[in-house]
């Protein structure tokens, strides 16, 4: 039985990526309010692709693929990121307040 | 493993799906529809390299990208209603 260290690493990556996806879809279906839900996209929409994409590179290795990937890893860094802002700021004007504090607390 | 992967990916979309669904604002839908591109994009990268046809990955960074500008234009459709004076259509 060998196994081969990159399978491993791809198989790790994969997993921590896929339950970070599945803890903030989870966060996206059950938390309270707009800005918390955010905060649930925001963490599958960076760690949980990152880690699948790269997670991915470690299998393709030194190829075009890769190169791909690459690409996919850097358009997500920034339209996701100005995507969240963009919402953000949009539902702002738009008057929707957060819930600060819990209700028996405020 | 690419098939597990591609199994949570597609039950990360469900729930969001179901956000989008259900969603109290227009804004709710909008960030989970945003989501579900994303997770779109990761499920054609992963089921390219499950079916060992990587060029599926020039449809994801296309989808990518079409993703991000729908989301831009719909937000700005909101904008300028409320820039005009009326209000963003109200969802129930």
């Amino acid at each position: 039985m060998d196994f081969d260290l990159l399978d491993i690493l791809t198989a790790l990556f994969l997993t921590v990526g896929c339950f970070l996806g599945i803890s903030g879809g989870v966060g996206l279906y059950r938390l309270p309010d707009f800005f918390s839900r955010q905060h649930a996209t925001g963490v599958t929409d960076s760690a949980c692709s990152f880690l699948i994409l790269f997670a991915l590179i470690l299998q393709s290795g030194f190829t075009l693929v890769s190169v791909k990937l690459c690409f996919i890893f850097f358009f997500l860094v920034i339209t996701s990121t100005t995507a969240t802002h963009a919402l953000a700021k949009s539902a702002l004007h738009k008057g929707i307040t957060p819930i600060l504090g819990r209700e028996d607390k405020r | 493993m690419y098939a597990a992967a591609a199994l949570a990916i597609l039950v990360v979309m469900a729930l969001t799906l179901v956000r989008a669904l259900v969603g109290p604002t227009a804004f709710d839908r909008l960030l989970a529809v945003n989501m579900f591109g994303t997770k779109t994009v990761l499920l054609i990268a992963v089921v390219g390299f499950m079916t060992d046809r990587p060029d599926f990955l020039d449809i994801a960074i296309v989808y990518a990208l079409v993703n991000f500008l729908s989301t831009l234009a719909v937000l700005r459709f909101f904008e300028r209603q409320l820039h005009e004076g009326s209000a963003p259509p109200e969802e129930e």
